[in-house]
């Protein structure tokens, strides 16, 4: 069985272009709707790029400003300046 | 020319390496006296890396940033009266049994992880801890801000913090994390960062704040997902934890892995009051307790404890208990403060028919063939003025502190019992996983506070149930007893414009 990384994001403007662009970098990622809630999965391994959330965000965007619209993950997480990996690859 | 700005790996490594020193006035022994006892090797402290690389200047600037958007919340809320809002007065006794069972928790990890952070050698663990004992902290004035808006047209909130201390099943939750805190600061790590951080709290936070957006009570939503936001980066410290140890040496591993069992055990069974929220007094529902544990332990638990096998850890012992124990818990939790309701700080209902089908269709194995009935006789009994208490003090575990309420692995229809005779007295346990714990720090557990041990030794106020009752600062005919007929209902049906008669329909 695929291990599942996950991440869980506010329903909001704000958090609208991150998960978009999770959807166009991710294209086995599985939605889950909740109230106020979004969950995110894909098997292995989940990827955001700055880059992708700019382009759907229409200005700039550094990575740590997920942590506005972040509620939960799951996976090894690695971060820096162009994108935040959750995986268990290794 | 200018000065190129700093990339975040690098701004990481000077704030957790080039801030660090090797005193010289004192030993580093005596400086950090706790972190050698419990048997737990570090080789090299530099080998801890924080994956969110979270420097002092962005925490502050993005803890200020959520404030702000949760205090306009709360104000918005406050001045449009969105108690009016709400789904169901029914709700409020949700928020009850959060603000005088988990916010003080809250409070109690902020102390800890200060410990924690004090008392860590290395200072990349340290700075963590720093910054999540200033999250807990957050995270208590949060919830005691928010919920003290109801307190001022609700009953059962406004002594939270007194019956926190005092009230029988809130020593369930507060023994919990005493028990973590009286423990060493590795140990406290496994129990608060990874087991309850990582492992546990999505299943309290996730679908209980996505409860609350259900319910409309939109100033618990905005701080629950305020401080869930925390709570990932506290997840990622739980991990990086449970990782750093086991790849400092070999030896940590049997240590680790009885922490593991052991805090998983013990959050599971504090974690069954959320269950009870879910299942039983959130009136619009979104998911059942049974399916958050698919969710939050089978899948995401899974695929965690995969990862964690190439270091030799295992999953925790009586995962597959608890997972059984998941189709029945909540029923069982909600038939004890059912019989109890006159001593309990919230209200309490039989669930109606709508609800009963609901249960019926999310617990198909085991909701009709062993709950709905109870649940039918005793809303007859209630009919015909028989409502039924249960007036005998109920006997404890000595480790989770939970009445012996829980049934048999395989077998729901039999109540479990273990016992273990120590230093000449018998102990009592609601199961293995709780006497496993007794048996291995006898010492420790021999000392619990038990409510019912200490209402029969005369240290709650005198031997009746009143003197209790005043004893725990509940006030008696308006915080306990069923949702029907309370001052709550009244006050709601005000509101909405209903008639007493209609509403008891």
């Amino acid at each position: 069985m695929a291990q599942i990384a996950s991440i869980t994001l506010y329903q909001n403007d704000e958090a609208r272009p991150v998960m978009e662009a999770i959807l166009q970098d991710n294209p086995t990622a599985r939605v889950l709707n909740m109230p106020g809630a979004v969950k995110i999965d894909v098997d292995d391994e989940l990827v955001i790029n700055r880059a992708t959330v700019e382009e759907k965000l229409g200005s700039e965007w550094d990575p740590q400003q997920i942590h506005m619209v972040l509620i939960s993950m799951a996976g090894n997480l690695d971060e820096d300046d162009d994108r935040i990996t959750l995986s268990w690859k290794h | 020319m200018a000065v190129k700005k700093m990339g975040l790996k690098q701004k990481y490594a000077h704030l957790t390496r080039g801030l660090d020193w090797e005193t010289s006035y004192q030993k580093m022994d005596d400086v950090f006296p706790y972190d050698q006892f419990e048997g737990i090797k570090i080789t090299d402290w530099s080998k801890w890396e924080d994956p969110f690389r979270l420097t002092m200047d962005a925490y502050w600037k993005f803890q200020a940033e959520k404030e702000r958007k949760l205090y306009a919340v709360i104000d918005a809320f406050a001045q449009n009266n969105g108690q009016l809002n709400v789904s169901d007065a029914r709700y409020i006794n949700v928020l009850k049994l959060f603000l005088t069972g988990v916010s003080p928790l809250e409070y109690q990890a902020h102390r800890g992880f200060a410990f924690t952070g004090r008392h860590m050698r290395g200072v990349g663990p340290r700075i963590a801890a720093q910054m999540q004992s200033l999250d807990e902290l957050r995270h208590f004035q949060t919830q005691a801000h928010t919920i003290s808006h109801y307190n001022k047209f609700f009953d059962g909130i406004a002594e939270f913090q007194h019956m926190h201390d005092r009230v029988w099943y809130l020593s369930v939750p507060k023994s919990f994390f005493d028990d973590a805190r009286a423990a060493g600061p590795f140990e406290f790590m496994i129990a608060i960062g990874f087991a309850f951080e990582y492992v546990l709290t999505n299943l309290l936070f996730v679908p209980f704040m996505s409860g609350a957006a259900y319910n409309g009570d939109m100033s618990t939503v905005t701080f629950g997902f305020s401080a869930q936001s925390d709570e990932s980066r506290h997840m990622t410290l739980g991990i990086e934890v449970i990782k750093f140890l086991l790849e400092q040496h070999p030896d940590n591993l049997p240590i680790v892995q009885k922490w593991v069992d052991k805090w998983f055990w013990r959050g599971f069974k504090v974690l069954g009051l959320v269950a009870m929220m879910m299942d039983y007094m959130l009136p619009k529902k979104v998911m059942s307790w049974k399916e958050a544990w698919e969710i939050y332990f089978t899948e995401a638990g899974g695929s965690l404890f995969t990862d964690l096998e190439r270091y030799g850890l295992k999953v925790p012992k009586y995962a597959d208990v608890a997972t059984e124990m998941a189709e029945h818990i909540s029923h069982q939790n909600w038939a004890v403060f059912y019989q109890y309701t006159h001593a309990a700080a919230f209200h309490t209902w039989t669930p109606d028919k709508e609800h009963l089908d609901w249960l019926s269709e999310k617990y198909p194995n085991t909701f009709d063939k062993y709950y709905r009935p109870r649940w039918e006789m005793w809303a007859k009994m209630d009919e015909e003025g028989k409502r039924f208490y249960n007036m005998a003090l109920p006997q404890l575990c000595q480790t989770c502190q939970i009445p012996m309420a829980y049934t048999e692995p395989g077998d729901p229809t039999q109540i479990a019992f273990r016992c273990t005779e120590w230093n000449g007295e018998m102990y009592h346990f609601c199961s293995d996983g709780c006497k496993d714990i007794f048996d291995d720090e006898p010492e420790k557990y021999a000392q619990s506070w038990l409510p019912v041990h200490q209402i029969f030794q005369g240290n709650c106020g005198g031997p009746t149930v009143p003197d209790v009752l005043n004893w725990y600062r509940l006030n008696v005919g308006a915080d306990n007893m069923d949702y029907v007929g309370s001052p709550d209902e009244q006050v709601w049906n005000s509101w909405k414009g209903k008639a007493p008669a209609e509403a008891a329909e």
